[in-house]
């Protein structure tokens, strides 16, 4: 029983392992870029675009949509980092249903390295927006005790981060060949179309993850001065 | 019973423990977020796109609690760390 693709050694050059992690990286990358490019070839801002198109500008409007909606913000500059996770992290997912493709996904080095640019990204846009006294401030921001949590929130989120898409993807892969030893053809079949859902889920839940940890850190800032404003207008919402 | 067995019988029998426990708390937990959000879309129908957001996002994170539980327990089973090492003690 493996738990990782990663001890899945495709070719070996010397010292240099090419394992299956790697290899299915490239080629979900592959996929992505070469699918984007094809279509994009194309584009036309005509009446009648063609389907492929047609079905790009849905994901990409659906997906400035959610980031408006979580981050309350303009999403243009959220777009490319929580895009690329959600897509990478989908199409991965969901090529699982092929035979004979391992997710890269089910490896922890894969989910590590991705939570890893959550990690980095969170000071970069929050640095960015507020300056680096203004963010460093937001670490001792209730009173200075509260400083080691912080610090220990950060890197516990980063590891939640990681390992709740590693072992979904994970149980996932390994139930299937528990269950192919015990019903065959039947069940696994149905843990296959569960799969797909989940892994579906789950690429949305690390993007909105990652898109509200990137929100927690630059949104304070806009709304501090008009807090107040801010809140009786939403009662007046309500 | 011999040092490799006991090893082998304590990791089984605790990543068993690991997976029934570790399953119980998420379980009551989804199960009364899932019973919430219901009643505040009965309440609301008009907000269901936020309820239903939240909802997954929350039940995601409470679900990892389990996941955690479940990754540990196949430490256990298939690449106990401590399992290696008495094995390679005892090949000396």
């Amino acid at each position: 029983m493996r738990l990782t693709p990663d001890e899945v050694v495709i070719v070996q050059w010397g010292v240099l392992h090419l394992n299956a992690t790697i290899a299915f990286t490239w080629l979900v990358m592959a996929v992505v870029v070469g699918a984007a490019r094809l279509v994009t070839l194309r584009v036309t801002s005509t009446d009648t675009p063609s389907r492929w198109q047609n079905l790009l500008e849905v994901l990409v409007a659906g997906m400035r949509n959610q980031i408006r909606q979580v981050s309350q913000q303009d999403p243009g500059r959220y777009l490319p980092f929580i895009g690329t996770l959600f897509l990478f992290i989908a199409i991965s997912n969901v090529l699982a249903v092929v035979p004979g493709f391992i997710p890269p996904t089910g490896s922890l080095s894969t989910t590590a390295a991705l939570a890893l640019c959550v990690l980095v990204a969170v000071p970069l846009y929050g640095i960015v927006d507020r300056g680096v006294l203004g963010y460093l401030r937001t670490y001792v921001q209730p009173t200075f005790l509260m400083l080691p949590f912080n610090i220990l929130g950060e890197i516990t989120r980063t590891v939640a981060l990681a390992v709740r898409l590693y072992g979904n993807v994970m149980s996932g892969t390994i139930l299937a060949a528990i269950l192919i030893s015990i019903i065959p053809f039947f069940l696994p079949v149905l843990m296959q179309l569960l799969g797909l859902l989940t892994g579906l889920i789950q690429a949305y839940i690390f993007a909105v993850l990652a898109m509200v940890y990137i929100a927690a850190a630059t949104r304070a800032r806009t709304r501090e001065p008009e807090d107040t404003a801010n809140a009786t207008d939403s009662n007046a919402h309500q | 019973m011999d040092n490799i067995g006991l090893i082998g019988a304590v990791s089984i029998v605790t990543a068993g423990l690991t997976i029934a426990i570790g399953s119980l708390g998420p379980a009551f937990g989804e199960a009364r977020t899932a019973a919430q959000a219901l009643a505040s879309i009965a309440q609301q129908p008009d907000e269901s796109n936020t309820i239903t957001r939240t909802l997954f996002v929350s039940l995601a994170m409470i679900e990892s609690t389990a996941i955690y539980c479940f990754v540990v327990s196949m430490i256990l089973i298939f690449t106990n760390p401590i399992w290696d090492r008495v094995l390679a003690i005892a090949a000396k």
